[in-house]
């Protein structure tokens, strides 16, 4: 089986047609579907955020069956993503799409429960403690964008559940829980 | 009147079925052929038909008889009287056939003096009495040259006869110089290339007897040429095409009917569907000199219509346009595709527009029409690479999307997976 790194590739993957956009519309809605689910699996487990069109992405192209998508597709396939609230793009231009393997709300669930396991529930953390503090460590927590983590804290902070309070850079934004 | 008449035979679309070396001269549209008054030998009169005269016969077809008269049996062509009866009736002219006179009424509005000047020179050219002579001189010259004849060193014309090698090679060497000197005849001006033309009908027709006869002797190289060239020499043939000369106002008609006869052996050839443009080569060839343009083929096509023959022409979406069999329908090329395309070769590379042509037989513009046809039923996908565009069978219907990982052990997609591991890109 073919990898990427430690991901495994499906098999389909080596099929020539699935890096070519398919014109006839029940076969590219099945496509469409088929590039949605990996791109979610690759991110997810490799912690990737941002995906750039006009950089290399690993899964946009095949070297074994030398094939690579076309801009049109890479952008059709993260503009499905987007309208399904699984993406965002970063830009007006659609150069640079935030892909959200959880949702941000999902986002907001895990980062409440990373509270009450680890008995945070009125204390002060920084953001950055948050990302990469002893206790995020082997958590979905860990190495997550900055940006996303700062979107979940405030849909957090509208429901009361935290205050989020600024300090004299961004590094030390500081956070203090109140479930 | 089953004396003077005998029955013709027709094609399905209506045609007339020439014999050998007979070639259509002129043709007028509805003609009455009546019976002189008076005369004993009296039929019943013929009404509205098409006159066709050739070198052999005159013809008169409608939609439910087909009658002929061979210009052997004409006695007389009476000299049209102006008188000023005619200047009120239709134009008319009168021949005799033994004892009966036929009155040939003109009411179409074709040119009936040319007609009536092409009747006087095919009658007195006497075609059919050259047919009968030809073949005999050539059984004469057949049994001499194999050397089976009569034996004696002198000839039927008195010349001292050679035999053994030496003789075949004398014999050999005439033919070629009468061959050159009809070639080069030939191509001495477009009137004599005319003249020619039904000579050269038969030196082809000589050659391929040549070549069957030594088929079967020769080693195997020579064999594919001349099996080619057999075939070509018969591609080679509408001894008698329809011209706007001779047919006139009706000549999209005729020749629809003509090309509707002609296209029904290379169409089965191409598997029931030929484009335009191949038929239009074909069709061009075959015809030799009067040649038809581009714009006449594709009236006489559309022309298919309102006749009852048994093919059409189809357009596609992308503009491509064929003929095909009625019969023909695209549910069997697309099995014909199914297969091919289910084969593991093809499974693991694709298939190209000129792969399916090739193996299916047919022009690659077709073969791409099917193959887009194919693609819209959903049973194709494409892939557009550097290599350029190919075609495999979609496996995206067989793909779970809640498992990547899943693969079906029965189905394509677990043929792909094996046909492509063979190849090792796994």
């Amino acid at each position: 089986m073919q990898r990427l790194g430690d991901f495994k590739l499906p098999a389909f993957f080596n099929y020539p047609p699935y890096f070519t956009l398919q014109l006839v519309r029940e076969t590219r809605e099945k496509q469409v579907q088929l590039w949605k689910e990996l791109i979610l699996d690759y991110c997810r487990t490799q912690k990737i955020f941002v995906i750039g069109l006009e950089e290399e992405f690993p899964l946009f192209s095949n070297l074994v069956i030398e094939r690579s998508l076309s801009n049109e597709a890479r952008e059709a396939f993260l503009s499905a993503l987007v309208s399904e609230g699984r993406a965002e793009w970063l830009d007006k231009g659609h150069r640079k799409c935030l892909i959200l393997w959880h949702r941000i709300q999902d986002w907001a669930d895990l980062i409440l429960s990373f509270v009450k396991e680890n008995g945070l529930e009125d204390s002060v953390m920084t953001v950055e403690e948050i990302r990469s503090g002893i206790e995020s460590r082997g958590t979905e927590l860990q190495g997550m964008d900055r940006t996303v983590l700062m979107r979940a804290l405030k849909v957090l902070e509208n429901k009361g559940k935290l205050a989020i309070f600024k300090g004299t850079s961004a590094d030390d934004e500081g956070v203090k829980f109140s479930i | 009147m089953g004396d003077i008449f005998t029955v013709a035979s027709v094609t399905s679309s209506g045609r007339p079925v020439l014999v050998e070396n007979e070639v259509e001269c002129n043709l007028l549209s509805n003609v009455d052929l009546e019976p002189e008054d008076g005369t004993a030998n009296s039929f019943v009169a013929l009404k509205s038909g098409v006159l066709i005269l050739t070198t052999h016969r005159l013809l008169w077809l409608s939609s439910a008889k087909a009658v002929g008269i061979p210009l052997s049996s004409i006695t007389h062509i009476f000299s049209s009287k102006r008188s000023i009866k005619s200047v009120f009736h239709s134009p008319r002219f009168r021949f005799q056939v033994s004892a009966a006179v036929i009155t040939v009424v003109v009411r179409g509005k074709g040119d009936w003096e040319v007609f009536l000047t092409k009747l006087w020179e095919c009658w007195r050219a006497r075609a059919w009495e050259e047919t009968t002579t030809s073949v005999v001189v050539s059984r004469e010259s057949t049994s001499s040259g194999s050397g089976m004849g009569s034996g004696g060193f002198y000839g039927s014309d008195g010349s001292v006869r050679m035999v053994g090698v030496a003789g075949i090679l004398r014999k050999e060497q005439q033919m070629w110089e009468s061959t050159d000197k009809s070639l080069q005849d030939a191509f001495q001006d477009l009137n004599a290339l005319m003249n020619k033309a039904k000579e050269m009908v038969l030196l082809a027709e000589k050659m391929r007897q040549k070549l069957l006869s030594t088929s079967n002797s020769t080693n195997q190289d020579e064999m594919g040429s001349k099996e080619e060239m057999q075939d070509w020499l018969l591609s080679v043939g509408i001894a008698s095409p329809v011209t706007k000369e001779s047919a006139g106002a009706l000549y999209h008609q005729q020749l629809s009917s003509q090309l509707a006869d002609f296209v029904r052996i290379p169409l089965e050839r191409a598997g029931g569907m030929i484009s335009l443009i191949d038929i239009y080569c074909l069709f061009n060839r075959a015809r030799g000199t009067e040649l038809i343009s581009p714009e006449d083929l594709f009236q006489a096509c559309s022309l298919w219509e309102k006749f009852d023959v048994p093919v059409m022409l189809r357009k596609f979406d992308s503009g491509v346009m064929v003929i095909q069999n009625k019969a023909h329908s695209d549910e069997e090329v697309f099995a014909r595709l199914r297969t091919l395309v289910a084969t593991p070769e093809v499974i693991r590379t694709g298939i190209s527009a000129s792969d399916a042509a090739m193996t299916l037989g047919i022009a690659p513009a077709m073969a791409k029409e099917h193959l887009l046809t194919a693609e819209s039923k959903g049973f194709l996908c494409r892939d557009v690479s550097p290599d350029g565009f190919r075609f495999y069978v979609n496996l995206f219907p067989e793909i779970s999307p809640n498992d990547l990982h899943l693969v079906k052990d029965h189905g394509i997609y677990g043929a792909w997976i094996r046909a492509a591991s063979v190849s090792g890109i796994d």
